[in-house]
């Protein structure tokens, strides 16, 4: 079951890499569609933030990345461990807590680490991942590889100091680090213009020496356009780069928020902004895939989900011995 | 005397580095002044010059950060050393030490661990006040994951350090820093000490003092002024708090039937607590009086040259302890 995201990093108007990354969105799509009724339906245990409406920063950095190369993840983080190409029968057992799942069970939505992906994982501390990411950078560094670490944030990680301190290591150390916040305008319920002083977001990484950009993040061509950029900057040897992947959520913080912070005309202008429309509608107006075909891709994503749902609804619970296993090695 | 040397804490403890970095390359130094500097208190000295800043890697004042790094790093293969200045700043890297570090190999189901050493200093006695004296180790005992260890002499500091650096767990190192000059005999291969296993300093019958760290000296110059009174005490350092040695413990004190615990680290919800817990439970029947705490008191460590000897327990409080516990 080879469906990750096809990686050669051409240039973003490459038709097979535009189908790989709209084939991809529409699997993130319809894995949270899947959660969050498995949600609804009581499923699933605790908390779970969804990323839908977020697919094209997940899967336009992604896909400007080798295999080899680490990312660390966040607490609405599904769309990148699928965009790395995490087993979705693994990952959906996971955040139901099965035995099956990825981490055992034990992990769920918040803490899915996936290393044999290079993953570092999802993360329950707002900007937690950020030092591991800049830190698996470093191990680069004094390996002598080249190996690049994505770090993605959502807004609300922003003013914690931890991202200060990093960006400015990444930056003196030159690390291949690429920092992408991933702007939904919201940290939980407030707003991000109500708790963010100053006048410019890049501006934050800029102070740094590091550049910054702020760009489109419901156009996947333009996510994976920056990213190449910055990849092959960090590649090279000449360090971080900071991206602003402006997107929204679909959803609330989490599965049962009501979002009533949230205004409804600006909701509605947003979900026309669907990062899936606008993949479709330029796959079918280069010729690159038929509408039938565009239509087919979503059919087989359902498909895949509901049959990993089925699936994963009926695996077992972790053993009770699991409990005290793997606390050391 | 060629197959042992003497040797003093710092030196040992950085003897164990240079030999955990030769025979590994994936084993680096991260802190604050580590490198060219050589450490402030002296404990780094030469490494920069040898393994060179891919490998020994001075950080600015950023300790959550840096630590988190480290913690990346580990994830992803390397082995490396962190050094905390000071114990007390160590809280500011607690998000990334409880909720990272000692969770990772649970959360990965095995799959990966964090194979970190932190190594930090602490200890009463040198007038540094409030924010400069503490040792964290039973806070950080308290997070399952985490192993922790305190070692109260130089060779037991080589050893315990080669151990951490090969230990595939976070390994959190405190260092007394009023034992840095203090000497003792070494063998010369400076072998291993393993983690969780406790040592008897000193046979006898009477009364157990369980001492951490830097009360085993207070404990020793106390079981030789009671020796000239006939009572002979017996000594175990725990050497780990986590894992922690019980069996040597409760061994020794169904032999004695008696047991002092002695801790430089406040009273409170700390480590002489659970020891002495952990001999009601398995040794309860033996036991021929309650088992006695002697800590630190429960309040910040002062700077002044009066109060601060008060905070913590000494030779003479713990020799008055065994004279009433034998009572």
């Amino acid at each position: 079951m080879k469906k990750g995201l096809k990686t050669q990093n051409g240039a973003s108007d490459d038709g097979q890499l535009m189908l790989s990354m709209h084939r991809t969105m529409l699997r993130i799509r319809h894995f949270e569609e899947t959660i969050r009724k498995l949600a609804a339906s009581g499923a699933v245990p605790g908390l779970v933030h969804l990323c839908a409406g977020q697919e094209a920063t997940n899967v336009g950095i992604i896909a400007a990345l080798e295999e080899r190369d680490f990312i660390a993840s966040h607490h609405r983080g599904h769309g990148h461990c699928i965009a790395k190409g995490a087993p979705i029968e693994e990952l959906m057992a996971e955040i139901l807590g099965k035995a099956s799942g990825l981490c055992g069970g034990r992990s769920g939505s918040m803490h899915v680490i996936d290393m044999d992906r290079r993953n570092l994982g999802t993360n329950g501390i707002v900007g937690g991942g950020i030092p591991l990411a800049a830190g698996a950078a470093l191990a680069a560094r004094s390996r002598g590889s080249d190996d690049v670490c994505v770090c993605f944030f959502g807004d609300g990680a922003l003013n914690q100091g931890l991202l200060h301190e990093c960006m400015n290591m990444a930056a003196i150390w030159k690390l291949a680090v690429v920092f992408v916040c991933e702007n939904n305008g919201y940290g939980e319920f407030t707003a991000i213009d109500d708790v963010t002083a100053g006048p410019s977001m890049p501006g934050r990484g800029k102070v740094f020496g590091i550049p910054s950009v702020m760009i489109d993040g419901m156009d996947v061509q333009a996510v994976y356009d920056a990213a190449r950029r910055a990849v092959a900057y960090a590649r090279a040897g000449k360090g971080p780069s900071f991206i602003i992947c402006n997107t929204w959520r679909f959803g609330g913080h989490h599965v049962g928020d009501k979002q009533e912070y949230k205004d409804d005309d600006i909701t509605k202008a947003w979900l026309l902004r669907d990062p899936l429309l606008k993949s479709a509608k330029v796959l079918a107006a280069t010729g690159v895939a038929s509408a039938k075909a565009i239509a087919q891709m979503e059919i087989d994503a359902i498909t895949e989900m509901m049959a990993a749902a089925d699936a994963v609804r009926r695996a077992p619970e972790p053993a009770p011995q699991a409990l005290l296993e793997h606390i050391y090695g | 005397m060629d197959e042992s040397r003497t040797i003093n804490f710092r030196d040992a403890v950085l003897e164990a580095l240079f030999i955990e970095m030769r025979a590994d390359s994936n084993v680096i130094l991260i802190g604050e002044d580590v490198g060219a500097a050589g450490g402030v208190f002296k404990q780094t000295q030469g490494l920069f010059a040898e393994f060179g800043e891919r490998r020994v890697i001075d950080t600015p004042i950023s300790e959550p950060g840096a630590f988190g790094m480290a913690i990346g790093a580990a994830m992803s293969g390397m082995r490396p050393v962190f050094e905390v200045m000071f114990g007390d700043f160590m809280t500011l890297c607690m998000d990334q030490l409880v909720n990272q570090a000692a969770k990772v190999r649970y959360m990965s189901n095995g799959r990966v661990g964090v194979p970190l050493v932190l190594r930090t200093t602490m200890g009463t006695g040198a007038n540094l006040g409030p924010q400069h004296s503490q040792g964290f180790y039973a806070w950080a005992a308290h997070t399952p994951g985490l192993k922790v260890v305190v070692p109260s002499n130089a060779a037991d500091a080589c050893g315990l350090m080669r151990a951490a650096i090969l230990d595939d767990d976070p390994v959190l190192f405190f260092e007394d820093r009023l034992l840095y000059n203090s000497s003792c005999e070494i063998a010369s291969d400076l072998p291993i000490v393993p983690i969780g296993s406790a040592r008897t300093v000193r046979d006898g019958r009477d009364v157990t003092i369980i001492a951490i760290g830097r009360m085993v000296a207070f404990a020793q110059e106390a079981a030789n002024r009671l020796a000239k009174d006939g009572v002979d005490v017996e000594i175990i350092d725990p050497r780990t708090i986590l894992p922690f040695d019980a069996a040597t413990v409760v061994t020794s004190v169904k032999k004695t039937h008696r047991a002092i615990v002695v801790d430089g680290a406040p009273l409170a919800y700390g480590v002489t607590g659970e020891i002495a817990a952990t001999i009601m439970e398995q040794a309860f029947d033996w036991l021929d009086a309650p088992v006695m705490r002697l800590a630190a008191v429960n309040a910040p460590v002062p700077i002044s040259r009066s109060l601060e000897p008060l905070v913590r327990p000494d030779a003479i409080r713990i020799e008055n302890a065994v004279r009433a516990v034998i009572a």
